[in-house]
Formats: structure tokens, sequence, C-alpha cells
């Protein structure tokens, strides 16, 4: 793949150098076409490097142990922090690193879980307790990383799971549901992963406002893919996954607002989360480190942070205008086809980069698999969202979703794909 | 191109024009089951005539492989006994999960020599498996149904 043709004014040339992956061939020969960075994202060479140097240099177990090496790990470990939360328009002491975004999500609900019990607790966090009658909102384009922890909370409390349906063109709709005073928590994707549709944040933070909830924004398809201010969304707390931000896999960020994060039981506990432990039993250190028990990742928290550094150096505004006008030539190109069928919005407006459609008469595993065939790598299936499949009454899509990396050439492939595919079944 | 591997002609024609699909009454037990990865599911119901399959019938939502593999399966195991289908079965099953090592037997599985190619890609090993489990399945059941 030599093509470096950016209308957003990116040396794709030079992006594409960073990728090591990006120029191998698959599938007998065939340059590599990928187009699945909503599952995971391709690394650079710089985040390559930082965790090897990191390895090789400065490796110790962070937050303990006081001699040198443990002083530069654990200040390795902190600056990544402080660059993400950079990124993000957060406090550093507000992010968690978690393993992924599926367990930031998860802590948050099992502290709502475990100050449900009401034992033994501080007075705080009576404010995360929930019991019959109260409230979750969700929505049903959620992935279900965002839904399933949803529903085993109100299991395991009694309290309600509510959701806001789905507009036409893959929307959250806002007219489906009035949030009520038991509503307690309202999540949802700043991104939907398969429409990718934004999330009208502003109206739904004021309307939790409102009722007094807690919001929780899963912002896994959004920090990778546009500038995140978290502060000035106004969120309480939000996850996101390094993989999909050209990090390693194996990191990932919970953000809490400060007092928020004062006020929370532990989730999992242990090792270095402690404040002070007696055989009667235990208090508990202040956030971050009250959230992260045990030896954390650590060469994958310093991976992360140099892939921030690699995003922000280009710069979050021109990563996202890349992906729109990538977006725009998926839409156009594979509008252009008689029988596919996009599954969200149509057009840029509040829009990110994924595009996921169905093609009339081929399923989408058949259409993945010719795309295959040609060196193009998609995702078919229900990528963990399979309420908003069954809500446009289909079993699987094929999604093509973009990072900085991807160019209009190997885009444009897609629509030659999935003619080739309705040629092959006859279509 | 590998694609004419994986999708031999017999499977596209069993994709177009699927065996004994339908659910169909009377049945002994019904089956259904689904590929989480994917969302594919199959509702299948078997009829036994003693020791002997009287009749697989079917509804299915899948891709082609999974759809084709189903119509292959109500081929092979029709009219036989039970103790045949599954050994029909497990020679099909072998084949599949071989990741190409195993070509099939054809006096054993007939079309199903056609999945082999399949047999290469992980993925979909479980589209050309999804209706043979949901057969075993019912057959368990009728079986478990008939010693209680």
């Amino acid at each position: 793949m030599t093509a470096v043709q950016a209308p957003s004014g990116l040396d794709l040339a030079a992006i594409r150098g960073d990728f090591p992956i990006l120029s191998r061939t698959v599938r007998e020969g065939r340059p590599l076409v990928y187009l699945d960075s909503g599952a995971t994202s391709q690394r650079p060479r710089q985040v390559l490097d930082a965790e090897r140097t990191f390895l090789e240099t400065h490796n110790a177990a962070v937050h303990r142990g006081a001699h040198q090496l443990a002083e530069e790990a654990t200040d390795d470990y902190e600056a990544a922090r402080a660059k993400i939360a950079l990124l993000v328009g957060a406090e550093p002491e507000e992010l968690v690193f978690t393993k992924n975004a599926t367990e930031g999500i998860n802590l948050v609900a099992y502290a709502f879980s475990n100050a449900s019990i009401r034992t033994g607790l501080s007075a705080d966090s009576e404010r995360f307790a929930l019991g019959p009658g109260d409230e979750i909102v969700v929505t049903e384009l959620e992935h279900h990383a965002n839904l399933v922890p949803w529903q085993e909370l109100c299991r395991r409390t009694e309290a309600t799971l509510r959701w806001y349906g789905i507009t036409d063109d893959g929307r959250i709709d806002l007219d489906s549901l009035e949030l009520s005073e038991r509503t307690r928590v309202v999540a949802f994707a700043h991104q939907s992963n398969v429409t990718a549709a934004i999330a009208p944040v502003a109206e739904l933070v004021r309307r939790a406002r409102e009722v007094g909830a807690l919001v929780v924004l899963d912002a896994c398809q959004s920090v990778p893919h546009m500038p995140v201010n978290l502060t000035e969304l106004g969120v309480d707390f939000a996850a996101f996954s390094g993989h999909k931000m050209l990090g390693p896999s194996g990191v990932g960020v919970l953000y809490g607002r400060t007092e928020l994060l004062d006020a929370m039981p532990p989730f999992i506990t242990g090792g270095s989360m402690i404040e002070m432990v007696r055989m009667e039993g235990s208090t508990y250190a202040p956030p971050p480190q009250r959230f992260e028990a045990g030896v954390p990742m650590t060469s994958q928290a310093v991976g992360l942070g140099a892939a921030v550094d690699y995003l922000s150096a280009i710069g979050m505004d021109r990563v996202f205008a890349h992906e729109q006008e990538l977006a725009r030539v998926a839409l156009d190109t594979l509008g252009q086809v008689e029988g596919v069928r996009i599954v969200g919005p149509s057009d840029l407006t509040d829009r990110g980069g994924a595009v996921a459609f169905v093609v009339d008469g081929v399923h989408a595993h058949d259409v993945g698999q010719v795309l295959d065939d040609r060196g193009v790598a998609v995702r078919v299936g229900h990528h963990c969202a399979w309420p908003l499949h069954r809500r446009f009454g289909i079993a699987a899509t094929v999604r093509a979703s973009f990072h900085v990396y991807t160019t209009v050439e190997e885009v444009a492939q897609l629509a030659d794909g999935v003619r080739a595919a309705q040629k092959f079944f006859g279509v | 191109m590998q694609l004419e591997q994986m999708y031999q002609e017999i499977i596209l024609d069993h994709y177009r024009q699927p065996h004994g699909a339908g659910l169909r009454d009377p049945y002994d037990a019904e089956t259904h089951h689904i590929n989480p990865t994917c969302g594919d599911e199959v509702t299948l119901r078997v009829k036994l005539d003693g020791d002997s399959v009287q009749d697989v019938s079917y509804e299915s939502l899948g891709c082609s492989i999974s759809q084709a593999s189903t119509s292959v399966l109500t081929d092979l195991v029709v009219g036989k006994s039970v103790e045949e289908a599954f050994r029909i079965l497990e020679s099909f099953q072998e084949m599949a999960q071989s990741r190409g090592k195993v070509p099939g037997d054809e006096d054993v599985i007939g079309d199903g020599i056609a999945f082999a190619g399949v047999s290469k890609y992980p993925a979909r090993v479980k589209c050309a498996l999804l209706g043979w489990m949901a057969f075993k399945d019912a057959v368990v059941r009728v079986k478990e149904e008939e010693t209680s």
C-alpha cells in the first residue's frame, strides 16, 4: 500500500510507516487493508519502543519498593497517567488504570453494588446505595460492556433497568423515555460502536442532573477518535480502552470525578489499595490507588502514554476530520451499490468514522469472507451490540472502522468487495 | 482465489435451495442453538421412529455456511438409524474441526466433504456445526425423555 491521498492534510505515508503491521500481506499475498480499528487499533513503533525501553531500563513493581528502579518505574507509570489526563481534560488523580473499559464500567457497577450492602462502609458511600425501586437507565444501542454490568447490578440490588430506544437512523431516541426521581444512573455510549452516532451528551447530562442521577459515559469509541474533554462534558464517570487508541491491550482507564471516587467503596481489594490493615479489618487508600489493587500493568500504561503522545502530536481534531472524510467516502461509495443498506446515520452530522451495513441477500459473514479473500479485514456479526441488531431486525452487519492510518483508497475497496460478494453469491 | 475452495458449488447450491427447511409437526424434541459470536441461530426439530431418524426440520437465520450445512445434515441423517446418524455427525465434526487436516470420508458424509475447505477458517467452523450440534442435542433430549 503506497497510497498517501489524505484530504485532511495528514502525511499518511509517514504515519503508515510508523505501523509495521500495515505493510504485511494476507491471504496469498494481498496487501492488508485493515478496516477493523473499532475492534482494536494497530500500534505504532513509538508505542512498541516505549514498552521495550521501559522494560529494558526501568522495569519494577510500581508504588512499592524504595530502590531506584521502583522509583523510575513509578515515575513512568504516573507520567503516563498525567499524559492521558491532559488528553481527556481531567486531573491525573481522576484516572484509574483498569484492564480495559469493560473492567472500568464493572468497577463502577460493583462500587454501587458494594455500597448497597451498607455494612462497614463510610457514610459517604451511601449515595451509591441502590435498592428496589431505584432505576438504572441505559440505551438500546449499548455495547454489551455497558449493558450487562448494569443488568447484573440490577439483579443484585433489585433496582430496575430502563432504556432509551433507538431511532431509525441509529441514534438514541430522546423521546422514548422520561427519567424519574428514582433514576440513579444514566449510562450511554459517547459514540455507538455500530452506527457511529455521537450521543447528545450535554442533553443527557442535563436530564440526569435534573433528577440527581450520575452519568457514566462509555468513551471507547470517542476518546480514540475525537477531541474529548470529560470535565467540559460534565459526565461523572467515563471508561475507555488503550488498545483502541493505538496503545497496548491490557490497559484501560476509568475516569471518575474526584468527589465521587473519594466516596466510592473499592471493587477489587488486596495489596496496594490499602491505608491500614489489621486482622479485624482495613481502611483504604485515597483514589486512584484505592481502585488499583495488586501490582498493576506497567509497560502497558507506559505504552498508552506513548500512544497519547503520538495522537496528541497529530492532534485529535485532525484525527476526527480524517475519519469523517473516510466515513464520507465509505457512505458515498457504498451508497452507490444497489442492495446495500447503511445501519446508522447516512450523513456526517454528529457521526464518527465507523460504517455498518447489510447487503441484501448476502449474510454479513459471507460478505466478510469475500472481503477477507481480497485482503480487506472488517468486523462481521453483532459487534457486541445484539439488542441494537435485534432492533433493526437483522442478525449481523458488516462494520468497517478506521483510524488515523486508514486511507481513502482502502475505504474505497469496500464497495468493490461488496460488489464481488454480490456477484459471487448471485444476487 | 481461495474463496472457491471454501464455497464449493455444492455449498452454494444447498444455500440457494435448502433441503428439508421449515418447521414440521409432529416432532419429539426441538432445540434452539445460537452462535454467540455472530448471532446466527437455528431452531431444529427431530422426529424419531423407534431407533431411526424419521424427520429433521428447521428454521435458521445465518450465513451460507450454516444454512448449507444444516441442509446437508438433513440429507445425510433422515432415514438413518440414530447410531448411524451419530457416526456421520462424528465424522463431519472431526473434519470440520481439523483445520484442514482431515479431508472427510465421502462414503460416510457424502456432500458433507464440501465443507472440508471451511475447516481451514477457524472462525467459520462454528457456522458449519451449528445445525449439527442442534441435531445432536435434540436427539439426546429425545433419548433422555425415553429413559426417564
